[in-house]
Parts: C-alpha cells; structure tokens; sequence
C-alpha cells in the first residue's frame, strides 16, 4: 500500500491543498489532521459577521465537494512532531503515521501579552470560531471594551462592537492604527472614520497591567492613564505554528521556511523533496517584489499556495511528465486583501508594507480615492477606498 | 450545462471571480457584480476556482 499524503492543518490553507491534489489527478489517500474540533471554515467574518449574529459553524464552514468526499478528516488532534528524514507525522498520543508527502498548513495563533497577574477572565483573543463565539457574549450595548493593538483585526473588531453599542478603545504602540499595512494618509483617515462613530484611540501607548482578579476590571498604560473595562480583547498580533517542526534541519526563523515550489527547505537551503508548506505559517519569496523571504497574511494566499502545492506534489508522486514544468515555474502570486469598517471598504493587491511611498493615484482623499504603494519607482502595491474597477485594474501592474 | 448561483445578500462586489472566470463574472459600470446564471460545462474548472476564491464565499454551483 502506498503511504497517504498527510496535510497538517484542518483550515483554509488545508483544505484547498486537499481539493488542488485531486484536481491535479492524485487520486491515492489523503490524511488530514486538525487541532481545532471544527471542518474547515472561514476566519474573516470571525471579526465582522460572526461578532454580530447568532451563527455558529455552519454559517462559515466551507462548502465541499465531491473532489473531497473521500479525504480522511482527524478533527481534533494535534500533530506533536513531524520528522522530515523518516517521513512520518506523531500525533499528540504519540501515534506515528507515515506519509508519501507532507504539506504543513499550521497558520499562526494569537500572541498573547506576557505580564504578570492576568486577570482569569474578561480576556479575550480572534483566531478561531470558539475565540469569537466566546466573545459575541460580552458584545452588548453598553459594555466598555478596550482593544489592545490597532492592526486589522483590532480595528475591524472595534467598528463591529462600536455598531453592537459597546464603548470601545483602541490602544495602538504606533502613532496611527494600520500604519504599517496601509500607510500614513490611508490611516489618519480610517482613524477620523472610527473616531467619528465613536471609537475612542489612545496610540503611542504600551499596556503594561491589566488589573482584575478573576475579571477584568481596567488596563494601565505606560503614561499612568487607567482605562476600567468590562473586558479585554489582545488583537498584538500572531506568531507561526511551527514547533511541530523542531528538531529537523529547517529554518523555523518567522516561519517555515521553503524555496520557489514551496518545499521546506534545510538550513543550506536545498529542498526536502517530499514535505511542503502552505499559508500563513510558510515564509517564501515572491520575486515579483522584493528579493526578501516573508510571510504574507492575506486570505487569498493559502488558495494560491495549495494550487502550487497540489500541482507539484501530484506530479510528483505521480511521476508525471509535467512536473519539470511546474517546478521550473517559481512561486509568484499577487496578494490581496480586503477590510471593511463602516463605511470604509477597502481592496488591495501587492504588497504595501515593503513600500518607502505613497501617492495618491485616483479620487480625492478622505473619500473615494486609489493609493499606490512604492518601492523606488516600482509600484508594489494599491489600496483603493470604493472604485472597486479602478483597483482591479491596477492587479496586474503591481510588482517590479 | 452548469447553472450557478451567487447569494446577492453575501457578495460585497470584490471582483476576485472576475479573474478566475471572466467568461461568467464581471462588474458592471457601477462596480456591481453581475454573472452569467448558466455556463458551459468546460467552464466547470474556471468557476471552481472562482468559488474558492470568493472572499465572502456567495458562489455555488446549483445542482
Ligand atoms: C479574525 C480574522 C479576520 C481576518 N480577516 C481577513 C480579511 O478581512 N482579509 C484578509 O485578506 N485576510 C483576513 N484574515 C486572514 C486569513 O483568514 C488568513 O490568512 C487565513 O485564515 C490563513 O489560513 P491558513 O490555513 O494558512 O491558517 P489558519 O487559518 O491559521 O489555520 C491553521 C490551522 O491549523 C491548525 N493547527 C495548528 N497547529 C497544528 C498542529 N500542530 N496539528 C494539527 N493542527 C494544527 C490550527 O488549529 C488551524 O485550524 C483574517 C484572519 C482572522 C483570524
Ligand atoms: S468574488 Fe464573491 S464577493 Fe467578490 S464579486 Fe465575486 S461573488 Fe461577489
């Protein structure tokens, strides 16, 4: 019997690898294992939607096909240990399966503040389904919730209780929320959209106690101000699930590190020919943009990844012609995102935080408008306010 | 012949099925999304693809 492919990770990145392996004709077994008890689903609406409405899985869960009917899902187990040299995965009961091939899919985890005496509840995090089920609870009018970290996630939580009729306040380390992933002028302005809803921001400040025995009741910033809150939400951002691969010759520095055909690579950078990885966890060039090897958190970046990974692997095992052509063709996808908040709807491609520049490109600011993104004079990326068709026409231009 | 359907309750207008399958999916003058609720089946892969890529996942096929 052959060995099954064994995917680590039963979310997006995942499941789409799954679906590109039976596309790309592999038709022997395919074995997934996931930490969270839940069939794949999806984690955008976990800050909007399911913050708003009583919905629970079925509402975000991903549609599947006939293309995965006969995968075989291990819902709620972790894998401890994957072991590149032997070809094998231990789970979390320290039972080992073997594999043909390995796609690791691990995405990133909430980091969490490390002071001391946290308070035992109030406090919360958004990752997962269970995260913003726990948290559409205390969500009601009147509630004072304060965010700590003035990123997307935070930001885009805060509009969504501010809507619920909760009092909300941002503190941001930076000058200005989304800085980094969007640019000074596109900030200020998102920041004067919340604050004119409401959403109180304190930036340039650290927290550094949240005070409550076993609740939450106020945070202490670095200026001695004191913030009373009825609960917490850490949005400081995340860190890659890559522990399960310790203990092998890899790169593990931000990220699993893999080459063009997103193969995890060894510490001189020569391939392991048989494992992969996909999504948020992998850090790959793009060499499109920059000679730099990064991560990417952008939601269309798992899909385009598992499509590579699917062609590559299926070739492979397959011994199919067709391989040297797939992986003569380097890994080269144009990240997009989107945000909404209020009224804002943002839509990007590129990669805006590897620019020194901003111009503005299209519309008037404060309003509809096009922003370009630039690394010396080659434009890495755009961000439209609305003008939807004006944005997607620029997708293709983006890079160097 | 495929049929398909697009929840025009989800669909926020992101345009990222218009790559996928042009031949199905575009914007109109006013950046709303509009589609073709029929297609060819050699289009099956093409909308596949644009079902994945949906960020508010609002396309499916109807059976
Ligand atoms: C609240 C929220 C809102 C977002 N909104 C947007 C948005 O508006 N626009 C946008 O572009 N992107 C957005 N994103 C980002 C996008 O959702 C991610 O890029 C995407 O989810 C990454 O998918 P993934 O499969 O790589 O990783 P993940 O979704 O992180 O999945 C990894 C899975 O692996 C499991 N796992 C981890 N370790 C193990 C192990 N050892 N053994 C077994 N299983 C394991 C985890 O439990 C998890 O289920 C958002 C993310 C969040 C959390
Ligand atoms: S990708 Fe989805 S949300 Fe975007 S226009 Fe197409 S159907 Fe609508």
């Amino acid at each position: 019997m052959v060995d099954p492919v064994v995917i680590v990770g039963g979310a997006m990145g995942g499941l789409r690898t799954a679906e590109s392996l039976r596309r790309s004709g592999y038709s022997g077994p395919i074995r997934v294992f996931g930490e969270e008890p839940h069939a794949p689903y999806n984690r955008p609406p976990l800050s909007k939607e399911v913050l708003a409405a009583r919905v629970d899985h079925a509402a975000v869960a991903f549609p599947q096909g006939d293309a995965t009917a006969d995968v075989e899902w291990n819902l709620g187990t972790r894998i401890e240990h994957v072991d590149l040299a032997r070809s094998v995965v231990v789970d979390e009961r320290g039972d080992e399966h073997p594999y043909s091939g390995v796609v690791v899919a691990t995405g990133l985890r909430s980091r969490h503040l490390d002071l001391p005496a946290m308070p035992t509840s109030g406090v919360h995090a958004v990752r997962s389904l269970d995260d913003a089920i726990a948290l559409r609870e205390v969500l009601t009018p009147g509630t004072r919730i304060v965010i700590y970290g003035a990123g997307f996630i935070g930001c885009e939580v805060a509009a969504t209780a501010n809507k619920l009729g909760a009092e909300v306040i941002v503190v941001g380390k930076g000058p200005v929320p989304l800085l980094r992933p969007l640019g000074a002028q596109l900030a200020s302005d998102i920041q004067s959209r919340q604050e004119a809803h409401g959403v109180k921001f304190f930036m340039n400040s650290r927290i550094t106690r949240v005070i409550g025995g076993d609740r939450v009741e106020s945070v202490l910033l670095d200026n001695g101000v004191e913030i009373w809150c009825n609960a917490f939400i850490e949005a400081i951002g995340s860190e890659p699930n890559v522990e399960l691969l310790d203990d092998n010759d890899v790169d593990l520095d931000d990220g699993v590190r893999v080459d063009q055909n997103l193969r995890i690579t060894r510490a001189d950078g020569t391939p392991w020919a048989n494992a992969f990885a996909v999504g948020d966890v992998a850090r790959f060039p793009i060499p499109r943009f920059s000679d730099r090897i990064r991560r990417v958190e952008h939601w269309n970046v798992p899909t385009e990844m598992a499509r590579k990974v699917g062609k590559v692997l299926a070739a492979q095992i397959n011994d199919a012609p067709d391989l040297e052509a797939e992986t003569s063709k380097a890994f080269d996808p144009i990240p997009s995102f989107w945000s909404d908040q209020f009224e804002v709807s943002l839509l990007a491609y590129g990669l805006i935080d590897e620019a020194d520049r901003v111009e503005l490109l299209e519309g008037r600011e404060g309003s509809e408008c096009v922003y370009g993104y630039f690394m010396g004079d080659d434009l890495v990326g755009v961000c439209g306010v609305g003008m939807r068709s004006a944005v997607m026409a620029y997708r293709t231009k983006v890079g160097r | 012949m495929l049929k398909i359907h697009v929840d025009m309750e989800k669909c926020q207008h992101y345009g990222q099925c218009v790559f996928e399958a042009p031949a199905v999916f575009h914007l109109n003058d006013e950046d709303k999304l509009e589609y073709a609720a029929t297609a060819d089946d050699s289009q099956r892969d093409d909308i596949q693809l644009a079902i994945e890529v949906c960020p508010m996942q609002a396309i499916k096929f109807v059976e």
